[in-house]
């Protein structure tokens, strides 16, 4: 199993936005989070990636069958979880290429191998640029610095393809993109599925998940999952909405 | 600086004889603990004597003409004998006030109204009274603020203030009423000494419009010192409007102590002056407080004007604002040196500044110095300084609709001081300052314009004048 | 791309330990005793064989020097400075004029092969003329043939007093009098050497020129003197980088650069200071008080400053420009980085004087560990200085609850046809993007480096290559352990 999370419970600060939640992803799968705003999709994703501030005051967070409720936030990447965020941060003066360089530099010293050639390194990011219809230009400007909202969502996928992550989480990655954008994402991503990955997406809409394919879908409320099923509950949701599941679930 | 002086000036020296000869019979209406500051104030004043313009604080502003010039340091209590409004007329009115009025350095007004005390508990009036009304509670506050930087006029003030205004506001209360006071020089070349002392309780509010005029063309010399502490929850709003003659010079100073959560609000508005200084200390003490301190000066002539402000944030969680504009016309000067400190572990501080300033003409002149001194990490600081002109696109889009060079100037000038009068909350004194302003801009506002002497007028009465042999 | 290969032995170098110039060469010295006179005046003028008129303008400053006291003004806190216990003057022995690289004391070479300046490799290499100064004194000056067929003089400064006393004459003292301040002053009365360049008319300087210092004896003050002219349409880059090994008494560094540009030339001078900072509970460090002025004496002149200062338990330095001829353009690019215990008061003063004059201000601060960084400058406008443009932002970066960033701008304005903005902020690193940056993998030391590096970016920008590289490192290297 690449990551099981058994009975979350989240705060930041005094509030708690996850409430006992469950899940567990093995390789190869796809699984879609889905549910109305404020329902701590956003939070799930920064507790499993280890940001400060977002309190695991219960539960275990296991991945590849080890316990990570303690880890730092590089050693989870560095073992291979990957955020894409909802809002990639500006890092002016920072190239993407150094930028990129670093990090795949500094994965690969912690699994012990020496950095990439210079060569090997600007051939791979040529590769995975087209991956993503990526720009040349973009790569020589500051980490998302001026790229428009479309431009930042494919450079998270564009970074994803360089770190060949082992479990990728896609944080409301299809927000503010229009279908051309959408459609180059869910390209990348679908380019990248393998048997030994697996991908987390979290969207509030169905609409990424006509081009990403799910095995499950699960809905969230409140802090935990209240309805899991394969991808038909997708569709059901977008014809229905959340209101019922408020009804139903609401305190 | 800490070198004893040798020679001094003939003001100081003015200065130091009043105080031999009139200390020992202070001692004997006033409040022992402020006879003792009285005397050690003294003492420091001998050592340092006035400030002049070799001390960093006083490089752009040399008072040692002013220290030549032929000035009686003027201790004398006076008599009321007129209403005040026999001998100046605000041009502020319209709204709601309670007149306090400091008349060459004493508080002003007929034997029972020295000091009131409203149905809430208000207390208002003279400081020399109030010594003998509530001495446990001016002895609590007297002398307790916390000044930024020592120089000769505060130990001046301090060893020479006999009166002023006292305020006190009792926890729980919101004073409707808009507290006015008026300060005026009536006499030829007097220096006075004048010590204010506002105190607000817990969850108050009150208003404060300090007003520093001129009713002659005489010299003159007002050092004045505000000691204000605002308690939690409280707020004050305070106004000081400055319209002084050309040849008054003015050294105003207000130290301020905010509790926990409590709001100050500062306009300073100097429309004329021949020599302004205005020093403000916000001293934040309590977590939560807030602060907002604007200035704008509109000087002309050989004015000279400098805005001194020092925001002390001591606690985490407090935010202030410093937003001072000057427009400076002719051969006149201005300062402005903004200073925010920020304490270690004052952490989540906000702090912003800004100075923005016009120059009119070539012999004008302006000096700002914006600083910033940061010892904790996790704050929002910022601070801009800004020196040009008056657009010149603008202007020229303004006259393009056919409006006159002179107009579209004034407009644009107008528009310039607004972001500073926007800030005044009180709508009718809004209005007049703005009126003021505007009359300012087209140069019609001058101490003849409302001056009781009415020199244009041979008609009207020339001279007007207390006869101190009343005295 | 070579900068990716920077940027890996940045990151590499962040993790590798201490200071690592601090080693020792032992040269022998030729010293004065310890402390200040006429005599040891006399001593260091008769030593340096120089001319009355030479020794007259010592002796002059040092006079003045007694009359005035060292300035309290900057936001430094240091123990009094003992100027009876300075040895004023040390020079390598000088076994025989040199003429090619193969005569330079072999231990010497050494110590440049340490730094990394290797005089044979910056000659075949870099391109880069090195006047390499050890203990105030020249040793050896490179690439004089190309200089010399572009009729460009570039020596130490003794060699000038000797070979070109005219210029000499006619510049010295000419943008920093020995009246201007205290330690101008005391550098004046003296000062043992330094460089001295000449670019004359039309003539563009083909390569960059380099002067490494080194404070090498113990005790020994530097007073180095730089002056550089640029006559009419002369363009000129100048380097100067500063290492010293380790030591545990404070020592004195007081210098004066000199610049001056006649109509239409432009003289570009950049610095990477890195002297020992002290260690990590603030004990040792150079003291550095700096006075570098530039004179944009002649029309459509421009000068340029660059700095990155990274060293020094304190620093007291402000690179200046008088835009003295019309259209001329004053230019100061700044970052200084404190830690631990380093206290920086730095900033440049503008002077516009001349018609249509423009000056551009950056200034980038970085405090970490326990240390105060302020940035201090002055815009000032004269009366006939029409239609001047000053723009500035200095931005203050705080690592830690424990550092101080201060701006102490100043600006007076006595034009009304003056344009003058000043910005200013300060904030701490964002969490937002270290986390970024962790997410992708990367150590928060290694993210820290990475921000303040791009941080810095604009500043580091305007450096010649060879110094940026350098430069990148020094802001990683500062900034170690500057995270718990």
């Amino acid at each position: 199993m690449l990551l099981n999370i058994k009975d979350l419970h989240v705060s930041i600060g005094d509030k708690e936005i996850i409430k006992g939640f469950n899940l567990s992803v093995n390789k190869g799968e796809v699984h879609a989070i889905m549910g109305p705003n404020g329902t701590g999709k956003s939070t799930l994703a920064a507790a499993i990636t280890g940001r400060e501030g977002y309190d695991i005051t219960k539960g275990e967070i296991f991945f590849k069958d080890e316990l990570i409720n303690d880890w730092e936030p590089d050693k989870r990447a560095s073992e291979g979880i990957f955020l894409s965020f909802q809002y990639p941060i500006e890092i002016p003066g920072v190239s993407m290429t150094n930028f990129m360089r670093t990090a795949l530099n500094a994965q690969r010293e912690y699994h012990n191998l020496p950095p990439i050639a210079a060569g090997e390194f600007l051939k791979k990011m040529e590769e995975k640029k087209k991956l993503v219809d990526i720009q040349s230009k973009l790569t020589n400007r500051s980490v998302n610095e001026g790229f428009s909202g479309g431009e930042k969502k494919k450079n998270e996928i564009f970074q994803m393809a360089m770190l060949e992550p082992s479990l990728a989480i896609l944080d409301e990655t299809d927000s503010g993109l229009d279908i051309d954008a959408l459609k180059v994402v869910a390209k990348g991503v679908n380019q990248l599925k393998s048997e030994d990955n697996a991908f987390v997406i979290i969207t509030h809409y169905q609409r990424l998940l006509d081009y990403i394919v799910p095995d499950f879908v699960h809905v969230m409320y409140d802090g935990r999952i209240v309805k899991s099923g394969g991808k038909g509950l997708a569709v059901e949701l977008e014809s229905s909405g959340y209101e019922w599941i408020k009804e139903q679930f609401g305190a | 600086m800490n070198k004893t002086k040798q020679t001094y000036y003939p003001l100081e020296e003015a200065l130091i004889e009043e105080y031999g000869k009139k200390a020992a019979a202070w001692t004997e209406d006033e409040l022992p603990g402020i006879s003792k500051l009285r005397h050690e104030a003294m003492r420091e004043f001998r050592k340092t004597g006035f400030p002049g313009n070799k001390l960093e604080k006083w490089r752009s502003t040399d008072m040692e003409p002013v220290y030549q010039e032929p000035l009686s340091v003027f201790t004398d209590e006076i008599t009321y004998d007129k209403k005040i409004d026999e001998i100046f007329q605000c041009d502020v009115h319209g709204f709601q006030a309670r007149v306090l009025s400091l008349l060459n350095g004493s508080y002003y007004g007929p034997e029972e109204s020295q000091l009131t005390v409203s149905p809430e508990g208000v207390i208002a009036g003279s400081l020399l009274a109030a010594q003998r009304e509530y001495p446990e509670l001016v002895e609590q506050f007297y002398g307790k603020a916390k000044t930024a930087v020592a120089d000769g006029f505060k130990s001046a003030n301090k060893a020479m203030a006999r009166d002023g205004v006292f305020i006190y506001v009792p926890d729980g209360v919101e004073v409707k009423d808009t507290f006015q006071l008026i300060k005026i020089l009536n006499k030829k070349g007097l220096m006075v000494h004048t010590r204010n002392l506002i105190v607000l309780g817990k969850n108050t509010k009150l208003t404060f419009l300090h007003c520093d005029d001129s009713v002659n063309h005489h010299e003159g010399f007002i050092n004045t010192l505000s000691e204000v502490f605002i308690g939690e929850n409280s707020e004050l709003e305070l106004y000081k409007l400055q319209n002084l003659n050309d040849e008054t010079a003015l050294v105003n100073q207000t130290v301020v102590h905010q509790a926990a959560n409590s709001r100050l609000k500062v306009n300073v508005m100097t429309l004329n002056g021949g020599l302004v200084r205005n020093e403000i200390v916000d001293q934040m003490d309590g977590e939560g407080a807030w602060s907002d301190i604007n200035g704008l000066f509109l000087i002309d002539k050989e004015q000279h004007v400098d805005n001194q402000v020092y925001v002390y944030h001591n606690v985490p969680h407090c935010e202030s604002n410093q937003l001072f504009k000057g427009v400076l016309d002719e051969q006149s000067l201005g300062v402005f040196n903004g200073f925010v400190y920020v304490a270690p572990d004052a952490q989540k501080t906000n702090a912003f500044q800004q100075s923005s300033n016009i120059l009119l003409s070539r012999d004008a002149h302006i000096d700002t110095m914006p600083q910033l001194e940061i010892y904790a990490d996790d704050v929002k600081c910022s601070h801009g300084a800004t020196v040009g002109q008056l657009d010149s696109d603008a202007l020229f889009y303004l006259m393009q609709r056919g409006i006159s060079f002179e107009d579209a100037r004034m407009l644009l000038m107008y528009a310039f001081a607004d972001e500073v009068l926007g800030q005044i909350s009180i709508e009718p004194l809004r209005v007049n300052i703005e009126d003021m302003v505007k009359r300012r801009l087209r140069g019609e506002l001058s101490i003849c314009d409302r001056c009781v002497l009415h020199c244009s007028h041979p008609d009207k009465p020339i001279e007007f004048d207390i006869d101190l042999s009343k005295i | 791309m070579t900068d990716e290969k920077n940027e890996k032995q940045v990151l590499h170098e962040v993790t590798s330990g201490e200071y690592k110039y601090g080693f020792f060469t032992n040269i022998e010295a030729d010293q004065a005793p310890k402390g200040l006179s006429e005599d040891i005046i006399r001593f260091i003028s008769a030593k340096k064989n120089e001319p009355e008129w030479l020794l007259e303008f010592r002796l002059k400053a040092y006079r003045h020097w007694l009359t005035i006291e060292e300035p309290d003004w900057a936001l430094l806190h240091h123990p009094p400075i003992d100027y009876q216990d300075i040895i004023y003057y040390s020079a390598p022995k000088k076994k025989k004029e040199l003429s090619s690289l193969d005569e330079v004391d072999p231990e010497l070479l050494d110590t440049f092969n340490k730094l990394g300046i290797s005089l044979e490799e910056q000659k075949h290499l870099a391109g880069v003329a090195v006047d390499a100064v050890v203990d105030s004194v020249s040793v050896k000056t490179t690439f004089q043939d190309t200089l010399k067929k572009h009729d460009i003089i570039f020596c130490s400064f003794s060699e000038a007093v000797q070979d070109h006393p005219d210029l000499v004459k006619k510049y010295l003292g000419s943008v920093v009098p020995y009246t201007d301040n205290y330690f101008a002053a005391l550098n004046s009365a003296v000062f043992t050497d330094g460089s001295f360049c000449f670019i004359p008319k039309g003539v563009r300087c083909p390569i960059e020129l380099s002067t490494y210092f080194r404070i090498n004896a113990a005790n020994t003050g530097q007073f180095e003197r730089t002056l550089i002219v640029a006559e009419e349409g002369g363009y000129v880059s100048y380097l100067e980088g500063c290492t010293a090994p380790m030591r545990d008494e404070n020592q004195l560094h007081a210098a004066i650069v000199e610049l001056i540009a006649l109509d239409n030339a432009e003289i570009k001078y950049s610095t990477v200071q890195n002297w020992y900072p002290g260690d990590k509970n603030g004990k040792g460090g150079i003291y550095n008080f700096v006075t570098k002025r530039g004179l944009c004496k002649g029309n459509s002149s421009k000068i340029s400053w660059t700095q990155v200062e990274t060293g020094s338990a304190i620093t007291w330095k402000y690179p200046s420009c008088i835009l003295l001829g019309d259209n001329s353009v004053g230019e100061f690019y700044s970052v200084a980085v404190t830690n631990n215990f380093q206290q920086a008061d730095t900033g440049t003063k503008m002077q516009h004087l001349g018609k249509n004059t423009r000056s551009t201000i950056i200034s980038k601060g970085i405090s970490a560990g326990q240390s105060n960084n302020s940035y201090r400058g002055m815009v000032r406008v004269g009366k006939r200085a029409e239609n001047a443009r000053n723009f500035s932002q200095c931005d203050s970066l705080l690592l830690g609850d424990k550092c101080g960033a201060h701006t102490f701008p100043y600006i007076k304005t006595n034009n009304p046809t003056a344009i003058v903005e000043h910005e200013a902020t300060t904030s701490k690193i964002s969490d937002d993007q270290l986390f970024y940056c962790q997410q992708r993998g990367i150590d928060m030391e290694k993210s820290i480096g990475l921000i303040v590096n791009g941080y810095a970016k604009d500043v580091l920008n305007k450096l010649p290559m060879e110094f940026a590289v350098e430069a990148q490192k020094l802001l990683a290297i500062t900034l170690e352990g500057s995270v718990g």
